[in-house]
């Protein structure tokens, strides 16, 4: 598989920290694959259309602010409203252990967790594109 | 869609306007596997009615802002718009990170704008393989204007005039040099010149320089017929749009005279010459790959120089 992941990253919510998330970006693109982010405060709306449109392989959500069990049925609600079911899901940040196994029940792909080193990081979405397989 | 959707059967879908077909057919075009081909060659065909601007200028000119604020204005008088913004991939990883969306974000929620970027993936001349193909593929789900947004080019790197209806060259001021359009050789493949950032106070020096610049008439445009207007813009209050979509809309009129099929004829001239040198290049990169090694020894031995061998190269791989 030549094509490079394409990987959105976006930071929904209040929080106003967007450091961590720019050196994922950069280690993504280190890795090979291409890395959109979204900038501060997203909506789910606005990161599930950036998402659609850019038609990436993996949406991964950074949040800090403890809104991940509104933020992520939200954004698997509009995504199925536009009939995409095939797109990797990935949450980033900190959160207690308890939200980790309700993110994952919902759909979450994977989630990972603040101190996760970035090779871990590759690794972890290089393996989840390929089991989906080619689209 | 989670089975494969083959790309013919996306085409449909695509051109009743739905984002997600749009979007997997641009992916598909960018994978430029065989498969999309034929998938192609049917968009190509139905494609036409588009009209194509072209925004290019140094890195960090207000490219980016500027198209957002320009696709808005477009918007405002009807008709959809997409913009396919093209950044350069990084020649040690392949990756690349995106950073013109980030300027566009107050379009995010408009259904009839659609947003792509693109990584170059080692393609020179500010644009990727697969842009123009993406200008197909939002012309034919009835995008009526598409605007691309050029890699912040240097020298030479100017296939966007070879490519587009209406090509914008941005310059901005109090980037240090007074007139980067005539340093990076693109003074003249604009049909409109722009000057970013008019709010700022050195921005007036720009607009008079550009303007005599080309009063001086050393460098005209690419069409004798055509004044080409100095426009100055601010991107984050709006001053000098209007007379942007103006001279954009009169530039539009002219493709449809005698000297606008000429242009229309250059560009089909260019797709064919580009799409050859890809499917060459690729070819041969790939009926190579076996040989390379050996004669690579040989070269290195120096039995043998750099012509002989890689004209036997050339024999070999594309006999
Ligand atoms: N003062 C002022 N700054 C602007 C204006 N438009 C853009 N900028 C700023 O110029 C910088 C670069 O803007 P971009 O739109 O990213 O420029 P670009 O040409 O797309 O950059 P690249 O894609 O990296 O080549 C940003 O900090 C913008 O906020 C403007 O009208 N006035
Ligand atoms: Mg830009």
């Amino acid at each position: 598989m030549s094509q490079p992941i394409r990987v959105l990253l976006a930071k929904v919510g209040l929080d106003g920290h967007d450091r961590g998330v720019r050196v994922v970006a950069r280690t993504l693109r280190d890795a090979g694959m291409d890395v959109i982010y979204s900038g501060l405060h997203r909506t789910p709306e606005e990161v599930v259309s950036a998402a659609i449109q850019e038609d990436v392989d993996i949406l991964g959500v950074s949040l800090l602010s403890g809104v991940q069990l509104t933020v992520f049925p939200k954004i698997f609600k509009l995504l199925a409203e536009k009939g995409v079911s095939d797109m990797i899901i990935v949450a980033g940040g900190v959160m207690p252990d308890e939200d980790v196994v309700e993110l994952k029940n919902m759909g979450v792909h994977e989630v990972m967790l603040q101190d996760t080193p970035p090779d871990a990081i590759v690794k972890t979405l290089t393996r989840l594109v390929t089991e989906r397989g080619p689209r | 869609m989670s089975a494969y959707v083959p790309s013919t059967a996306l085409i449909p879908r695509a051109e009743a306007g739905e984002i997600p077909s749009i979007a997997r057919l641009i992916s598909r075009a960018e994978a430029g596997l065989p498969e999309a081909r034929p998938a192609l060659a049917q968009i190509y065909k139905k494609a036409g009615r588009a009209h194509v601007i072209g925004i290019t200028g140094v890195p960090g000119s207000g490219k980016s802002t500027l198209v957002a604020a320009l696709a808005a204005r477009l918007r405002a008088l009807g008709g959809k718009v997409g913009i396919v913004a093209v950044d350069p991939s990084s020649p040690y990883s392949g990756g690349a990170i995106l950073g013109d969306r980030i300027r566009m974000t107050e379009l995010a929620q408009d259904p009839g704008i659609y947003i792509r970027s693109m990584a170059t993936r080692g393609a020179m001349g500010g644009m990727a393989r697969a842009t123009l193909d993406a200008v197909d593929i939002l012309d034919l789900g009835g995008f009526e204007t598409v605007i691309i947004e050029t890699v912040g080019v240097g020298q030479d790197e100017v296939e966007i005039a070879k490519a587009s209806h209406t090509t914008v060259v941005v310059s901005a001021p109090g980037l240090g040099d007074e007139i980067q359009a005539i340093k990076a050789g693109m003074l003249e493949i604009a049909d409109i010149h722009l000057v970013s950032k008019c709010d700022r106070s050195d921005a007036n020096r720009t607009l008079m320089d550009l303007k005599q610049m080309l009063t001086l008439g050393a460098h005209s445009g690419p069409r004798p017929e055509w004044q080409v207007p100095v426009v100055g813009v601010c991107s984050f209050n709006g001053q000098g749009f209007e007379e942007l979509v103006d001279a954009i809309q009169k530039h539009q009129h002219t493709l449809s005279t005698e000297s606008g099929k000429k242009r229309r004829l250059s560009i089909a001239s260019f797709r064919l010459q580009k799409t050859a040198e890809n499917l060459l290049i690729e070819r041969f990169t790939q009926a190579s790959a076996a040989l390379r090694p050996k004669l690579a020894e040989r070269l290195s031995a120096r039995d043998g120089d750099p012509y002989t061998l890689a004209s036997e190269l050339l024999a070999a791989a594309l006999a």
